[in-house]
């Protein structure tokens, strides 16, 4: 269709306002999205690295000083900032691959169980996903209270002795990324029971035919079809999980001391808390270097393997 | 013949373990909600004994103390007001441009979009809080509205692009053959196809506004905050009311749950930023 074959904007001549919209209609619909959503996205990025630079407090008292890359100069001797780091990392290595794993498995075994029962199963295995976040942090540090949460009524009911969860520094990591498992492997189950009920059947029959085992199924044709769906899980897991907010400052606030004081956590605390804009501007900088990075990372191995 | 029978022995062998073990999935899933209502309809000193008490008639209690002396009516409308208002602009904002990705190929524009996917939000949020603060907007509804938009309009494009998508671009060509200019094809035809999928864009958009945190948590004063934060400030004061904490939980979420149920298929699409289609 072409404008010309418009009788009704022919007849109000060439340069009415609705002809021109109608010609420019390709840029000026999606033109207020996109620049609300610069304004809200994009600016406040550039200030921030903007902001990164200066010594700069909330308080509008203290006067502001320029010190150029002096902050990411203090990031790198900090010792709290290293701390951050490896909370950070320590708490997506631990969570990412059980959620992979997990999710792999359940995402096999719903895929064997075709029965009606898997329109029920998929609409509750959504559930902690949707949760409001606060809300699943507030069930867990519940459940996580050493004197009267019922994980530690669990444990003993095992005959394994009380543990402190999230109260003790050694085990907090692991117990927020244990709240992490549980919210977000059903991401990765359904993710994956997409990539496996899209699946041809002519390779698998060809294979069993010649007489494949089913472990060799398994490695053979089902993990090689099924990458694109766990690169897309994977990729979407790690940047969500270095990124993790909520359920931490709710369960934890990057407590014991800083046992759990992860990067994001810092750099709030450090501006909000701290009141040091410039130097948490500094450190979201770097998280979020970190993050692009390891998004990019995922993409070029995906490209390789 | 042959392959099928032996498929159909081996499914009823293993199809035992297979139930089985998605049981024990679901158990593990669900229980935390279990104990979360559980703990909700039970009073203090049942939440409170060193074994869990599973048998017991159920008090309201809980739902009185934090309804009424938290004043959770109050930041549920302040949460309705915002979800509202961000969905409302989201959708002003995102259906031309989800149309436009959708009719003229824009795809780079659609991958645009997904960037706040990978910024982390504590990014905005100072830049924000010092604009916010010049223009004296913090504590308003305006600037949860604003910030929210970040979340509700990327969600509101990716899932409307498919919906857009999926309509034959014929019968918008028989409009502008009836006379119709290409922008009142668009809402005259187009948009009337798509209503569905308005509503699960909306459903959507309302459920993650409703569950955002970070932000309200910064952004809204003591009168506009929204129920997540005003329950987190509830039990930062050293709260050990395991049963009123409970409640507030089953308070914020059961709207989500119940939303949820009407845009299952859509969620995946919602969470991945359109990256995989469920």
């Amino acid at each position: 269709m072409t404008p010309a074959l418009n009788p009704k904007a022919q007849s109000r001549g060439a340069i009415t306002l609705s002809s021109f919209v109608d010609r420019h209609l390709r840029w000026l619909m999606p033109a207020p999205a996109i620049i609300v959503l610069a304004l809200l996205t994009l600016a406040p990025l550039l200030f921030n690295l903007f902001l990164s630079t200066q010594d700069r407090s909330v308080s509008s008292a203290l006067p502001i000083r320029d010190v150029g890359l002096g902050n990411y100069v203090e990031i790198l001797r900090d010792e709290r900032f290293w701390n951050a780091m490896w909370q950070m990392l320590k708490f997506t290595l631990i969570a990412v691959p059980v959620q992979l794993g997990l999710g792999l498995g359940i995402a096999l075994l719903l895929n064997r169980q075709l029965g009606v029962m898997q329109g029920v199963i998929r609409a509750l295995v959504l559930l902690p996903m949707i949760a409001t976040p606060v809300a699943v942090a507030l069930i867990w540090s519940l459940m996580f209270n050493p004197q009267l949460g019922v994980l530690n009524y669990f444990l003993e009911t095992l005959g394994l002795g009380r543990s402190l969860w999230t109260a003790d520094a050694a085990l907090v990591i692991p117990a927020l990324a244990l709240v992490d498992i549980w919210q977000w492997t059903p991401l990765v189950t359904i993710i994956l029971l997409a990539g496996l009920q899209s699946m041809p059947e002519e390779p698998f029959e060809a294979a069993r035919i010649d007489g494949a085992s089913p472990w060799q199924l398994f490695t053979q044709i089902t993990l090689p079809l099924l990458q694109p769906a766990l690169f897309a899980a994977l990729t979407l897991r790690l940047i969500d999980a270095l990124k993790t907010y909520d359920i931490i400052e709710v369960i934890t606030q990057g407590g014991p001391g800083i046992a759990s004081e992860t990067l994001n956590v810092l750099a709030f605390r450090t501006g909000f808390e701290f009141l040091r804009i410039g130097y948490a501007s500094s450190l979201l900088t770097v998280l979020l270097i970190v993050v692009t990075a390891v998004a990019l990372g995922v993409n070029l191995l995906r490209r390789r393997v | 013949m042959t392959v099928a029978k032996l498929q159909s022995r081996t499914r009823r062998s293993e199809l035992f373990w297979v139930n089985g073990l998605i049981a024990l999935t679901l158990i593990v899933m669900l229980f935390p909600f279990a104990w979360m209502i559980l703990t909700a309809f039970r009073t203090q000193t049942q939440n409170t004994s060193s074994v869990p008490v599973w048998f017991f008639v159920p008090t309201l209690e809980n739902f009185v103390t934090v309804i009424v002396g938290q004043n959770f009516f109050r930041y549920t409308l302040n949460s309705l007001i915002v979800a509202a208002a961000a969905t409302g602009l989201g959708l002003l904002l995102g259906l031309p441009a989800a149309y436009a990705i959708a009719r003229y190929k824009l795809r780079g524009l659609a991958v645009w979009v997904l960037v706040s996917r990978i910024i982390p939000y504590v990014t905005f949020l100072l830049p924000w809080f010092l604009i916010f603060t010049q223009l004296k907007l913090t504590g308003t509804y305006w600037a949860l509205i604003l910030t929210h938009l970040i979340i509700t309009l990327p969600m509101i494009v990716w899932v409307m692009i498919a919906f857009f998508e999926d309509i034959p671009v014929e019968l918008e060509e028989a409009g502008l053959i009836d006379g119709l200019t290409r922008f009142a094809a668009f809402y005259r035809i187009a948009v009337p196809l798509v209503a569905p999928g308005v509503a699960t864009a909306t459903i959507l958009s309302f459920i993650y506004s409703w569950n955002q945190f970070l932000f309200s948590l910064i952004l809204a004063g003591p009168d506009t905050k929204t129920v997540p934060v005003a329950v987190f400030n509830f039990i930062s004061y050293g709260s050990v009311d395991f049963g009123g904490i409970a409640a507030a939980a089953v308070l914020i979420t059961l709207p989500v749950v119940i939303l949820s149920l009407f845009v299952q298929r859509h969620i995946l699409r919602g969470l991945t930023g359109g990256g995989v289609k469920g």
